[in-house]
């Protein structure tokens, strides 16, 4: 596997980063000799317990938050589903979210019957509109029970300024749960800035080089939300089943590495990231940088080729070894037209040809030429010959 | 070759798969998403394209799904609705083939650098002496497609595989089973892949158009009784007309959706002696009138002996031997030579 990614420029990181190694040393204990329950109370299961105490505190600490208002989820969608089910059964209301938001929180919201506001052009939830929904719930004596509003997009890379959510949902939707799913940030941003204005946020490990099937959802002291799995309340009675113990120590492990690095990561990164779609769009006429640089996180660049279809040019890249991305795959593996630049009213014919190169911890000088060329010689090919 | 073979999940389309590996070609399976909507008939499904990526896995070779489901609504759903909502009768699984599998798919894989696209279909492929390349019946003449493959004209023919077209259905199986594919066993699809099962045509069109009532009416114009949906009744029909018990039984000899009219008379009077057929597509050159040539109507009828009566750029008339009962408008019409074998033309009745 070593010798194929090398030949493999890897721009999918949106989607899933590689495990750090710091992470896959920190579990590897925990899948073998140190196999205990931490729920139980002999001295194999008090062993794990403090591993478990010391990850949460180590979680917390990089959150900005008590080691008590962290709990360990399966990943970033059920901290999705726990937070807008959990506050719309608890407190009852109406739930609401931004129109660009995954589908973990989107399918929710829509589920429930709630209200979805409109974004501006970068996909981010306009704060006027947001306010006109709110009071539009208001007006019709319901209250809001939960907004969900995503702090990095996937598909984009687009930030929201979640002080402003905060303050127009503050200010207008009082008791209202304010949820923000963060699973793209925590490689980019400060997530305690994130997590200082809101009252839940969703984390998904595998993102930020932990293993997949782990998330951390926090939820501040003075929320309650119905738990969505219920059981044996492990994690205080928010959530059940037995601990993953292996998936926890590797998930705080990977979290510290991510935060540690983050600083000159960003810088990295950020360079890595300008020299990939200069390289880009000085080479292809009829491109455009979907978001800006400037609001947009280091790890996604994502492109609009016209005159091209994603379906045709991710096989050439995958032919040429590099992977990249349009916008999300339903069930069947097919991608789906993307509802995020849909709902920023970008033009179909751009919308077609949406390219997500997405980079990270990982991603080196020699992918991003590897990368330009071949997108660059696949995007002619394909407008030569239709 | 580098061949991109169409895999919707099923057994011949798996087998297809296998028999190209088996020849050396590099081979890319690609399964279509073209249905979005509900569906329990199979096609398309979640767990066809499982079959069909399982399948994919054992042979060792690639498999991608491309999403078509846009192309699939603008030249297969929206227009069997309308069709309906005007009174013919159409074929969605022949426009699925002309407009998707031999259309959209091809120019896709053309795109992509394939040689040819290969799909499941039992049919044959033969280029003869002069050249010039047909579509030929299956070895399997239970199980012959050329049927709704009928559309495929020179440069397609030249592009396309069908490797599964020299063997029985038995045969398909027996290897599939040899490999162990899963598919190996599983049954054919039949149905209209868009539509459920539980709610059938009535309840899909019942959607998306309005119904009209119309009246059922001899030939001589004496009013019968009446039909909910005008939409739903097809030419030939017998049963569902809620006609009085007794009298000798009723065919639909004409559906006029305009004046809301369901003609009814005996069985003979849907004999006819000739068929005229419009849009049709030769797949060399159109054959001089007062030629002889096979028709089939149906997907599985038996074919019928004609002689071309007139013959336009996109219009044919044929004179039968013997009159044929009527065939609805909608349906496609395919011409295969005097020794039924090979594929001529193919267009829809009028």
């Amino acid at each position: 596997m070593n010798g194929e990614r090398a030949r493999l420029a890897y721009l999918d990181h949106a989607a899933t980063t590689p495990m750090r190694e710091t992470a896959i040393a920190a579990m590897a204990p925990y899948l073998a000799d140190q196999f205990a329950n931490p729920s139980g109370s002999h001295r194999f299961s008090r062993s794990a317990r403090t591993a478990i105490d010391e990850a949460r505190d180590d979680v917390a600490e990089v959150l900005g938050c008590a080691p008590g208002e962290v709990v360990f989820t399966s990943g970033g969608t059920e901290g999705d589903n726990a937070a807008i089910f959990g506050a719309v059964r608890r407190h009852g209301g109406v739930a609401v979210c931004s129109a660009a938001e995954h589908h973990a929180v989107l399918h929710c919201v829509e589920h429930l019957g709630g209200v979805v506001v409109a974004v501006d052009k970068h996909g981010v939830i306009n704060v006027d509109e947001l306010q006109l929904a709110l009071d539009n719930v208001a007006s019709r004596g319901e209250r809001v029970a939960v907004v969900s509003v995503m702090a990095v997009n996937n598909e984009v890379g687009s930030i929201t300024p979640m002080r402003d959510v905060a303050r127009v949902v503050r200010g207008s939707a009082k008791g209202a749960v304010l949820h923000s799913d963060a699973v793209q940030a925590a490689c980019w941003l400060d997530v305690r800035d994130i997590v200082t204005v809101t009252d839940v946020v969703s984390f998904s490990a595998h993102k930020f080089g932990g293993p997949k099937g782990m998330g951390v959802m926090v939820v501040k002291a003075g929320t309650t939300l119905e738990p969505l799995i219920m059981g044996g309340g492990q994690e205080r009675d928010r959530r059940s089943g037995t601990l993953n113990v292996a998936g926890i120590v590797a998930t705080a492990a990977a979290l510290r590495s991510t935060a540690d690095s983050r600083a000159t990561e960003v810088v990295r990164v950020a360079e890595l990231k300008r020299a990939l779609v200069s390289g880009i769009m000085s080479q292809l006429p009829d491109t455009i940088e979907t978001i800006p640089t400037s609001a947009s996180v280091p790890g996604v660049a994502h492109l609009c080729i016209a005159g091209i279809e994603s379906e045709a040019l991710l096989y050439l890249l995958d032919e040429a070894g590099v992977c990249a991305s349009a916008a999300s795959a339903c069930a069947s593996g097919a991608m789906e037209p993307s509802h995020v630049l849909q709902a920023m009213g970008v033009e179909p014919r751009y919308v077609q040809g949406a390219l997500r190169l997405s980079l990270g911890h990982t991603t080196t000088e020699h992918d991003v030429a590897t990368a330009i060329d071949a997108i660059v010689h696949s995007v002619r090919r394909l407008r030569h010959q239709q | 070759m580098k061949v991109l073979v169409a895999m919707s999940g099923g057994v011949d389309s798996s087998v297809a798969a296998a028999e190209l590996r088996r020849e050396g070609h590099e081979v890319v399976g690609v399964t279509m998403r073209l249905w979005g909507g509900e569906s329990d008939t199979g096609c398309c499904s979640v767990s066809d394209v499982d079959d069909a990526r399982r399948v994919a896995q054992q042979l060792r070779i690639d498999h991608l799904v491309f999403n078509f489901s846009d192309d699939f609504d603008t030249h297969v759903v929206n227009p069997y609705v309308e069709a309906h909502r005007t009174g013919t009768t159409p074929n969605p699984c022949i426009e699925c083939n002309r407009h998707l599998k031999f259309d959209r798919l091809s120019q896709r894989a053309r795109l992509l650098g394939f040689d040819a696209v290969a799909t499941g279909h039992h049919a044959r492929i033969e280029r003869q002496p002069s050249g010039v390349w047909r579509v030929i019946r299956g070895a399997d003449a239970a199980k012959d497609q050329s049927y709704v493959v009928h559309m495929l004209d020179q440069k397609e023919l030249a592009y396309t595989l069908f490797p599964v077209g020299h063997l029985t259905k038995a045969q398909v199986r027996e290897r599939a089973s040899e490999l162990g594919l899963r598919t190996a066993t599983k049954p054919d699809s039949q149905d209209v892949c868009f539509i459920s099962k539980t709610g059938g045509r009535e309840t899909f069109l019942g959607h998306r158009i309005p119904f009209r009532a119309a009246r059922v009416v001899d030939e001589s114009g004496t009013e019968l009784g009446s039909v909910e949906a005008v939409e739903m009744v097809t030419i030939g029909q017998r049963r569902g007309l809620r006609l009085a018990g007794g009298a000798p039984k009723q065919f639909v000899l004409d559906v006029n959706v305009e004046t809301r009219t369901v003609v009814v008379g005996a069985e003979t009077s849907l004999q006819l002696s000739d068929l005229r057929a419009e849009r049709m597509m030769w797949s060399h050159e159109p054959l001089p009138i007062g030629s002889e040539v096979m028709v089939q109507t149906s997907a599985h009828g038996a074919t019928q002996s004609a002689l071309i009566e007139e013959v336009s750029s996109d219009t044919v008339v044929l004179q039968w031997r013997e009159p044929q009962r009527r065939t609805a408008p909608g349906q496609s019409v395919v011409l295969y030579d005097a020794s039924d074998r090979a594929v001529l033309a193919g267009g829809i009745v009028a």
